[in-house]
């Protein structure tokens, strides 16, 4: 399993963040599913059904052996093919960043869904800071590995960032994580997220109009 | 585990039913037989059960030779065989030759016992349903209660949503390639050009042609040219003839083939004629044109996927233009919206819609994980049932 875990880029921390935010039962379509590990973890943690989407090729055979649905398409195309309001959660973990038009992927999101769960790296973290700022240098880092010429990440975001657009958006944010790489959280993580957070978690649904009485 | 080879030497069987096939057309066959090759073994608990659905102008000889050939001849040799991905060293494959067909099945060919007379034009149309419907009985003869996959290309394609939606409780796993569940006006107009090529044939004779000892070689061989023409993509003919002449350096400015691609479709057109009837050629591609699920569910074909219940996988080719990526994703549409189990692989490939017939890495690999896969349910199945 660890294996598997490791080329999605998610640790089981994460998976355990997500897992606790899915009820059980729920009908899942999760974005950039790579070789289908997480949601054969949320088949197997609270027997989720759905639908793993990706577009590498050499994943889809993977996705097909881990026991896990998975529909090639580029997420750059939109989810056309997928019905409005089908989906209980719409999953989109590290796979954000590398999107041409994120705002649109964000929007189809929660058209075909009710909640959607988006974890990114967090561009603003101490350490990128440090090697932007000090060194003068764009940073590579675990969650960032790519030299600025060869990588797939085109939009990169930090939490701030990705809250604003939320709030652009009128989606209301229902929970939000940010974690080191080891899964670890402390007072600093929770104090300062955007500086100290290396991966951000969020769970997101539309705004709905509240009356007060 | 050994390189994958050859089925090897293969033999037809075939099958005879008593009971009378009520068809679609509102006909009615009373007796009829079906021809079909199988490969592998069966298993105890005959779990192990995979059908192959064939394509337009294909038969039951889907892998393996016959004897006296020297070299396989299957049509699905690529794929069907041990080591290969529809492992015959796992799975019991069957391939039946659809009724109306002209390999031994009862077709048009076939001698009317009313008559004493081959059938000719009076051989009822035959729909996918009623193809179906006849390899449901030919399942019932053979001992098998629920296929552990049924699977095709194309035409074949068609037969496995059929099978899905009429027997969804005899199958666990459908698997749909370079298919659709309806043609478009242009798949139905290029049918219709091959199948005027045929009736026109002076030597048709309304279909009779068995009486007068002749055979519309002409217009069938019109019909495959056209018809491969649209199998290829126009990449794939570029790249296989370009504008190449054929054995000289510059026009004859005259009408016999100069081009190369000329000579292969003529080639392609007399192989075929050789081997296949024309009444059979008309039977199929009206078969292909009525098929349309959706057409008895309210016009949407999720009403009519709302019946299924297998686990499906659905594969495309991308220079398919004849059955387009878009018809395969329209299934995966109408599968998703029912919540059932599906996944979809977009194939990459040049060879256009005959690449289903091919050896492509990610196909092939896509293929063995899906059969991976029912190989290991269908151990467990075993671990918890034996």
């Amino acid at each position: 399993m660890s294996k598997i875990l490791h080329q999605t880029g998610l640790t089981r921390h994460d998976y355990q963040v997500i897992s606790d935010w899915i009820a059980p039962n729920s009908h899942v379509m999760d974005l950039g599913c790579g070789n289908g590990a997480l949601l054969k973890h949320l088949q197997q943690e609270k027997n989720v059904t759905g639908y793993g989407v990706e577009l590498d090729p050499s994943k889809i055979a993977q996705c097909i052996e881990n026991g896990v649905n998975v529909i090639q398409t580029n997420l750059d195309q939109g989810l056309d093919h997928f019905n409005t309001d089908d989906f209980d959660y719409v999953i989109l973990s590290l796979t954000l960043q590398a999107m041409r038009n994120p705002k649109a992927l964000l929007q189809e999101m929660m058209r075909v869904g009710k909640q959607g769960i988006v974890t990114f790296p967090n561009f603003a973290h101490w350490r990128n800071r440090l090697q932007l700022g000090l060194g003068g240098y764009m940073p590579v880092s675990e969650e960032l590995p790519h030299k600025w010429y060869d990588t797939p990440n085109i939009h990169l975001c930090t939490i701030k960032d990705f809250r604003a657009l939320c709030e652009q958006l009128d989606f209301s944010i229902e929970s939000s994580l940010a974690v080191h790489r080891t899964g670890r959280q402390g007072l600093s993580l929770k104090l300062m997220p955007n500086l100290f957070g290396e991966i951000a978690l969020c769970r997101f649904s539309k705004n709905t109009i509240r009356y007060s009485t | 585990m050994n390189k994958p080879h050859s089925v090897g030497i293969v033999e037809p069987k075939v099958a005879h039913f008593d009971s009378p096939l009520e068809l679609t057309s509102k006909s009615r066959l009373d007796q009829y037989q079906l021809v079909y090759e199988t490969y592998g073994e069966l298993n105890s608990d005959a779990s192990n059960a995979v059908l192959v659905c064939h394509a337009l102008s294909s038969d039951h000889h889907a892998a393996g030779r016959h004897a006296g050939q020297k070299q396989s001849t299957g049509w699905w040799d690529a794929l069907v065989g041990p080591g290969k991905p529809l492992d015959t060293e796992r799975f019991f494959i069957v391939c039946s030759n659809n009724l109306g067909g002209c390999s031994g099945s009862t077709g048009p060919s076939s001698i009317n016992p009313d008559t004493n007379k081959p059938y000719g034009p009076d051989f009822p149309i035959v729909t996918v349903s009623d193809w179906v419907e006849s390899q449901a009985r030919l399942s019932d003869q053979l001992g098998i209660q629920q296929w552990a996959a049924v699977i095709g290309g194309s035409l074949g394609g068609m037969q496995v949503l059929q099978w899905s939606i009429s027997f969804p409780e005899r199958v666990r796993h459908a698997i749909v390639i370079a298919s659709t569940a309806k043609l478009t006006a242009q798949n139905i107009g290029f049918n219709d050009v091959a199948r005027q090529a045929i009736r026109t044939d002076p030597e048709f004779f309304d279909g009779n042609y068995y009486q007068h000892g002749t055979r519309p070689r002409r217009g069938l061989r019109v019909a495959r040219m056209l018809g491969h023409i649209t199998y290829l993509s126009d990449d794939s003919m570029a790249h296989k003839f370009g504008r190449s002449l054929q054995q000289k350096a510059k026009f004859d400015y005259e009408f016999t083939p100069e081009f190369e691609v000329e000579s292969y479709l003529r080639y392609k057109g007399d192989q075929f004629v050789d081997r296949f009837d024309a009444n059979t050629y008309l039977l199929m591609t009206k078969a292909l044109d009525y098929f349309d699920p959706a057409a008895d569910a309210d016009g949407t074909l999720s009403g009519a996927l709302s019946a299924a219940s297998a686990n499906f996988l659905v594969v495309s080719f991308t220079s398919d233009w004849r059955f387009s990526v878009e018809r395969s994703r329209e299934i995966v549409r109408a599968l998703q919206s029912n919540k059932l189990n599906v996944s979809y692989a977009e194939v990459e490939s040049p060879h256009g819609h005959d690449s289903f017939l091919l050896s492509i890495d990610h196909y092939t690999s896509v293929l063995r994980a899906y059969m991976n896969r029912i190989h290991h349910d269908l151990n467990s199945y075993g671990e918890v049932t034996g």
